[in-house]
């Protein structure tokens, strides 16, 4: 499959990035990884006059620790994010998440920054940067500007982000009991349901909850119903077992396509919310152990 | 136009290309690199599986021009004075392919995998080839072929 015909132009730094696009009149589009953009060119249902790839600007990949935060480059390709040590020592439900998109090949060539803003309905990276409160830093003509990741998914395809605008980083504040759970479609790996929670705990209690959920309608969104009945409760089972049973609240447009019909989809929200409040209480309870108990003593944990 | 200056299997090639040639296509009809298969043409199977700067990707899913200044080997730059790559001696012993439209991507997605991973436990292989089809063999002597090779590393 051959996509229209269209022109070139590496963009050597950021600003020149931002000149180009904003001189092309949007006739160009960014290309990072191309994992989503390439595919959608060869069906023809995006035709740009103009590619300006971004994938080779010095600075905009990478994965740093700064005042207590986490910055992580909009051009970070899903392996190094998978494999970053800082990651699986300080906030790891984003490397697990990471780990769990498509297949060697795509981890290889797919960004932070393109999955953000193309906002697949299935793609599993919105859900974490909603359960992390993450902030999305865009640079622009006009400069820079930051959006929070509950602001950003709009609608199907859609962010908050304009045509001559690009996601340079992501950043957020580690959180260590947090995890993702996903029913994966068997072929792409895409979320028919993915489901990230991050707990705030203190003395043996949910202060409060992050939940972000992507798959299930037009685009990524929280759930604040089971936020709001987490919070204060005791970090147990039957908690967040009831906390989850919740996550179906509030849900009006839910997907239905050849891989789930809408009440499947329906149905495995709840179960997902679950399974990833369980994960995340499981890493919340290996902290504290951890603490308690010195030695080799979390080997039974079946996370990494 | 473009040019692009890409290092396949050693050699630096040059080349005028239309900005939208996908990789797949500078392989096998400008360089007649023909060992990289086009099976689904969709990002999906695997079989244009090439090493882009030593890691694996599918070829299908790339331009030529975002290839320009990388280094690419495909399933013809494995073998080494006539000597089969290990992995490749793994396939020729294992049984790792019937119809063989699949090997060349199987065997470059497992080189990513056993440069990571050199001594991987079996779903570490199946997790390794995730992004690789089979239509033939059911995946088992695939398995056992990259077992094969990593056990003469
Ligand atoms: C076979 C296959 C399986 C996949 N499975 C999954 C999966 O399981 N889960 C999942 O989440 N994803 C999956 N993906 C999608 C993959 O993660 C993509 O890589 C990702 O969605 C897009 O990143 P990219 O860097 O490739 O973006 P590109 O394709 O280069 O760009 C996508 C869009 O984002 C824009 N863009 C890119 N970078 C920026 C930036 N920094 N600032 C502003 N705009 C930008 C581009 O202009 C374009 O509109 C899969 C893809 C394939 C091909
Ligand atoms: S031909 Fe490239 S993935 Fe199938
Ligand atoms: S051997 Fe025929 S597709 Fe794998």
């Amino acid at each position: 499959m051959i996509p229209t015909p269209f022109d070139y132009a590496r963009a050597t730094s950021l600003d020149d990035a931002v000149a180009k696009l904003k001189a092309s009149g949007g006739r160009a589009k960014l290309i990072a990884g191309g994992h989503s953009l390439v595919p959608l060119m060869k069906f023809r249902l995006s035709e740009p006059a103009a590619l300006i790839d971004i994938a080779r600007i010095p600075g905009l990949s990478g994965i740093r620790e700064q005042e207590g935060r986490i910055h992580i480059g909009a051009g970070t390709v899903h392996h190094d994010v998978a494999s970053s040590a800082l990651l699986r020592d300080k906030c790891p439900v984003v490397a697990d998440t990471a780990a769990q998109i498509g297949d060697p090949q795509v981890r290889h060539r797919g960004t932070l920054g393109g999955s953000l803003a193309h906002a697949d309905p299935a793609a599993d990276y919105p859900a974490v940067v909603l359960a992390l409160d993450a902030d999305i830093h865009l640079k622009g003509p006009k400069g820079w500007r930051v959006v929070k990741a509950s602001d950003f998914f709009k609608d199907l395809f859609t962010v908050d982000m304009e045509a001559d605008e690009i996601i340079v980083s992501v950043q957020f504040a580690p959180v260590r009991a947090a995890a993702y759970a996903k029913l994966h479609q068997r072929a792409s790996r895409y979320a028919i349901v993915g489901v990230a929670a991050a707990l705030d705990v203190s003395g043996g209690r949910v202060e409060s909850a992050r939940v972000g959920l992507t798959g299930a309608g037009s685009h990524a969104t929280r759930l604040t119903a089971v936020e709001q009945a987490l919070a204060g409760q005791p970090l147990t089972p039957a908690a967040i077992g009831a906390a989850a049973e919740r996550a179906g609240a509030g849900l009006t447009h839910v997907n239905a396509d050849i891989h789930a019909s809408e009440d499947y989809r329906r149905a495995m929200v709840p179960v997902f919310t679950r399974r990833a409040l369980e994960g995340a209480l499981r890493r919340a309870t290996a902290s504290t152990a951890g603490r308690q108990r010195s030695g080799p003593s979390s080997s039974g944990t079946r996370w990494r | 136009m473009a040019q692009v200056s890409i290092a396949v299997n050693g050699k630096v090639r040059r080349a005028d290309v239309e900005p939208r040639l996908l990789l797949v296509h500078f392989l096998r009809e400008q360089l007649r690199l023909t060992g990289t298969h086009v099976g689904c043409d969709t990002s999906q199977c695997g079989a244009c599986t090439v090493l882009i700067d030593g890691r694996s990707a599918k070829s299908c899913t790339l331009f030529a021009v975002q290839a320009d200044g990388s280094e690419i080997t495909t399933i013809e730059g494995l073998a080494r004075d006539g000597e089969l790559h290990p992995l490749q001696q793994g396939f020729w012993e294992e049984h790792g392919l019937q119809c063989g439209y699949c090997t060349p991507g199987m065997i470059m997605a497992a080189v990513t995998l056993l440069n990571d991973t050199p001594k991987p436990t079996e779903q570490q292989i199946r997790e390794g080839i995730a992004g690789n089809f089979c239509r033939c063999t059911g995946y088992q002597h695939i398995v056992n072929a990259i077992q094969h090779a990593a056990g003469k590393r």
